[in-house]
Order: C-alpha cells, then structure tokens, then sequence
C-alpha cells in the first residue's frame, strides 16, 4: 500500500515536471529541428514538425553567417556588453562597499534607494533618453548603448554587491588596518580578493543584461550595420514580409542557448539578490 | 614660512583620506549616484515635462500645453484598448504564474533524477534575451505553419467535421481571442521561471524540523504546504510577484515582435503604443504622456507589495 502510494507520487511529480520542461523548451526543440529542415520539408503543413522528412541541410545556417549582418550583430553585442560590464564593475564595486560599510544607517536607506531604481522600467525613460542620446549625437551609435545600459545594471550589481560584501566579516579589514594598512588599501588587497565569485556573477548578469534589453536598442539604433543581437534578429532578418525562417530560428537559438545555459549556474546568487531586500532589508 | 609647518607631508594627507570614513565614502559613492541621477532621475522628469508640451522629433523646443496630450491619449479608442489590455494582460498572467509556481516549486523541493536538467530546461524561457524566444514562438504561432495546428490535425482535433472547426489552420495570432490568449501564454512562459526560482529558494530555506514535526503530528503533502509552507514564504512569493508584474507590465518586447498589437490593435500594450507614438509617429510629447500611464500603476504597486512583504515577515 505504502508502495504503490509512493509509486504514485513519484509518477506524479515525473508527470509534472514534464510538462513545464515540454511547455518552457518546446519553442527551442522547434527551433533547433527548423535550423537544419529543407525549404520543401518546413513550408507543407502537412509534414511532422518534429522529424526530418527530407534529409537535413546546412544552406540555411551558411545563408545566416555569409548573407547576412549576424556576425556584425554577434560582434556588435560584444563590444557593448564588454564596455557596459567594465563601467558597471568601476562604479558599482566602490559604491557597494561604500553601502555596506562606510555610510552606516543612512548607507542602509540609500540601498533600497538604488534598488527601487532597478524597478524604474526602460519603457517609461525611453522617450527622454532618445532626446538626450539624439543630444550627445550618439543616436544611431553603439555609444549610446554603452552610455545607457549602465542605468539598468549599476543599481542592481550595486544592490548585489552590498549585499556580498556585508556578509564579509568585519574583523578581517579591522585587523588589516591594526596592521598598518589604510581603509583604502584594506579594501584592495583584503576585500577585493574575497569578492571574486561576486564579481564574476555581477559581470555574468551585466552582460547578459545587455544582451536581453530590447526597448533602448531597438530605440537608439535604426542603421542596420549598429544593431545588437536582441533588435538585429528579429528586425533585420526579415526582410519586408519575407521570413527567413530557418535562418531566423537558427540565429535565435545560437545565442539563446548558450547564454540560457550561462545565467542559469548563476541564478541563484540572482535569486538571492531579489530577495535580500524583503527578506532582511 | 609657517604653512609649510602646518601642511602635513603628502603621503599623510592621502593616507588620511583613505582612512576618513564618510569621505571615503562619498567619494565611492559619487559615481554611481550621479550616474543614476544623470540617467535616470533627470530623464523621467524630463519624461513629465515631454508629456505637457508638443515636442516632437522635429520640433524639439518644449511649448507648454497643459494636459492637451492626456486628454487626446484618453480620446483615443486604441490608446484605451491598450491601457485595458496591458492591465489584462498583466493581471491574468500573473494569476497563472502564481498557480503554476507554486506547482512547479512544490515538485522541485521534491527528490527525483534528472532535477538538474529538467531545472535548466524551465529555467530556459528567462534566461534567454526574450526577443530571440519570442522569434521561436512566431513560428509555433504561425498561421500556416504552426507546430500546434499539425499536432491538434493529427488528433483529430482541428479540421473537416471536428471539433475546433473545419479549417486546418487555428490562426492564432489572426484572431482577437486567440492573440490575446497566445500574448497571455507567451508572458506566463517568459515569467514563470523566476517566480518558480524564487519560491523554491523560498522553500529550501524553510526550517526542516517545522515539517518534520508537521508530519509527526499527522499533516499530509497539500495541508503541509498550505498551513504551513506557504505562510512561511508569503514575503518571498510578494516579491516574485514584484518582480513578475513589473516585467510584465512594462515589456514590450513580447507584443511588439509577436502582433505589432494586431489583429488591428486588438493586443496593443501601452509599452509598444509609445514607442508608436513617440519614435515611429515623432510625437514625443503624447509618447511620453502614454508611457506616464505606468508610473502610479507601479508605485502602487511596489509599495502595496514591499508593505506587504515587510508586514508578513515582522509576524
């Protein structure tokens, strides 16, 4: 009896499981199987989506690298992403630090202050922001990407940051500074080297973040050879009301995985972020 | 003579302001606050004055004209149709997450094989940049060639004389109700995955002798995790739905890829309604007053949610 409950129970949550797996990955199984599928194969209802009916073929994926700008997108998110997560790290690591330790009380209120502005949502600031991108003759410029992403990045690394250096214990930067070093240097040569693991998840969601954002490229940038990944693909690869849709599936998926597979060893640590603020702010 | 008595040697005066706290302080701070004051206080205030004036992309100076903007916005049948659905669209979507979180964070504090993977393959939907997921759903949701029309053919299901109609083709994205459903879907399977992720770091952090002792005491799976669990992670489920509600209501990836608000402007949100306005139209005035619409909705709501948490975890 005992057995076949527990025989039941786990059938369950088997069942269960399977389909949010099938309901969150189906979009890209389909994507992966359309990638390789013949025109004749992909464009007759009438054929199982989920096999080849017609032997694979690679055209589609040499059409998307050779005939169009994806590798400019693919080399376009890059030099951005490296840019934002630099400025993000010089800014946020200090003023982090500075919440957790220097400023006491009003230290505190200032970091949900930072933290609230991480809710500020790009569609309310992406008016304004045009007119000062258009200003600073940025628009149609990665620059301007460069400039922006910052604003969404820096309250939240900030936010996470604080919160790893708080859990640092105090004795160690207190004993460096009895030993003759300055708070400053106490802060490099003690702290800094404690806080790498931080500092790789804040560089992970800082440059997954710029390759997420969608309102401000797709704003910003209308010239063809400056658009990221996020707006390039879905904007530029199809062309009037033509799809090219293996190529478009395959030049989703690409990134789509390997950047789904990166975040996700770091979700944790995001979850953590989140929910610091409710839990003990 | 006597100042150079007085001024300390340099390397004194820097050590002292690398050892004075609140300075030091400051001067790490600065950056990042300026930043953000710069970027975002200045630009959303800016943001109000655009909504009171008829700057466009052509004409930048800022003439005053009162709440002119607003109330053409608000004579706007497609402006309304938008502000209703955005709402809509937010309020049933997060009703499904949270059913369906609770569902999903119930099973993975569960042991089986394979949790790991099957984590990351729910995981997936947030993780990846959401227009390059939405492409995928374009074509699940094509009205030719959906994946969906072929499994529900092969079930008999859609087609000559059954039951979802004698067409093949369910044309999804065609039709007022089925779009506004299939926006719906595509927002729940975008946002499920942080709700779920955080209910379950939810979850694991509860004490396990509470359960334990529960169990002793007689209490089966579901009172367990009704009576019990789901009180203790109250604070933490307020704000997954934060987070959820504020993603979706102020995206607009989703629709602007998905339906360019279509069939006609049947699934407009108000995101891709000011970026129509705004840049496509050049009226950055009457952009701005829609894109203001957002800001009591989520002020509302942060501070109505935070208390919320705050007060759930104080008792």
């Amino acid at each position: 009896m005992t057995s076949l409950r527990h025989w039941l129970k786990q059938a369950l949550i088997y069942l269960v499981v399977a389909f949010f797996c099938f309901f969150s990955a189906f979009p890209f199984l389909i994507m992966i199987i359309n990638t390789f599928k013949d025109d004749k194969d992909l464009y007759r209802p009438q054929n199982n989506p989920f096999i080849y009916n017609f032997p694979p073929t690679l055209d589609h994926l040499k059409f998307l690298f050779e005939s169009t700008n994806y590798m400019t997108f693919v080399k376009n998110s890059f030099f951005v992403g490296t840019l934002v997560v630099i400025i993000t790290l010089v800014i946020s690591i200090p003023a982090a630090y500075s919440l957790a330790r220097l400023t006491g009380r009003w230290g505190e209120r200032a970091g949900i202050g930072i933290f609230l502005v991480y809710l500020v949502p790009p569609t309310l600031l992406f008016l304004p922001l045009f007119r000062t991108v258009v200003f600073l003759g940025l628009n149609n410029s990665l620059w301007s990407l460069v400039v922006i992403y910052p604003t969404i990045s820096i309250p939240f690394s900030t936010w996470l940051l604080m919160g790893f250096f708080k859990s640092i214990p105090k004795d160690l930067e207190e004993a460096a500074m009895v030993d003759g070093y300055s708070r400053l240097a106490a802060f490099f040569k003690v702290i800094m080297p404690l806080s790498v693991s931080g500092v790789i998840a804040v560089t992970v969601f800082t440059f997954t973040l710029t390759l997420h954002e969608f309102i401000y490229a797709l704003t910003f940038i209308s010239s063809s050879a400056s658009k990221t990944i996020s707006v390039g693909v879905p904007i530029e690869l199809v062309r009037g009301d033509v799809f090219f849709w293996q190529s478009l599936l395959a030049a989703a998926v690409i990134v789509a995985l390997p950047v789904g597979f990166v975040y996700n060893l770091f979700l944790d640590r995001l979850v953590e972020g989140l929910t610091m603020g409710a839990v003990k702010g | 003579m006597t100042s150079t008595a007085v001024t300390p040697p340099r390397n004194f005066q820097f050590r002292s302001i690398a050892d004075r706290e609140n300075i030091l302080g400051g001067i790490f701070l600065a950056p990042a606050v300026l930043y953000i004051l710069l970027l975002v206080a200045i630009p959303f205030f800016v943001a109000i004055a655009f909504s009171v004036t008829d700057v466009s992309v052509g004409d930048t100076t800022l003439d005053f004209v009162g709440f002119r903007n607003f109330i053409v916005i608000l004579r706007d049948p497609q402006f309304i149709r938008a502000l209703k659905d955005t709402i809509l669209f937010t309020i049933v979507s997060q009703v499904l997450i949270l059913v369906f979180a609770n569902i999903v964070a119930a099973v993975f504090t569960q042991e089986f094989r394979g949790k790991w993977l099957a984590r990351m393959l729910i995981m997936l939907p947030w993780a990846t940049p959401i227009s390059l997921g939405v492409i995928g759903w374009l074509w699940m949701l094509d009205s030719k060639f959906s994946p969906f029309d072929w499994i529900l053919v092969n079930l008999n299901l859609l087609g000559p004389g059954t039951l979802l109609g004698p067409g093949n083709h369910m044309n999804f994205l065609g039709r007022e109700g089925l779009a506004m459903a299939s926006v719906i879907m595509v927002y729940v399977w975008r946002n499920l995955p942080l709700a779920s992720v955080i209910l379950m770091a939810g979850l694991t952090s509860i004490d396990k002798d509470l359960i334990d002792q529960a169990q002793v005491d007689g209490a089966r799976f579901w009172r367990i995790h009704f009576r019990i669990k789901i009180p203790l992670v109250l604070p933490i489920m307020y704000i997954a739905l934060l987070f959820s509600m504020v993603f979706t209501f102020t995206d607009m990836a989703v629709v602007f890829i998905l339906t360019r608000g279509g069939p006609v402007y049947y699934t407009q949100v108000l995101g891709v309604w000011a970026f129509f306005k705004g840049i496509q139209g050049g009226a950055l005035g009457e952009g701005a007053a829609v894109a203001l619409f957002f800001f009591p909705v989520l002020l509302a709501v942060a501070i109505l949610l935070l208390r919320l948490a705050r007060r759930t975890e104080v008792n």
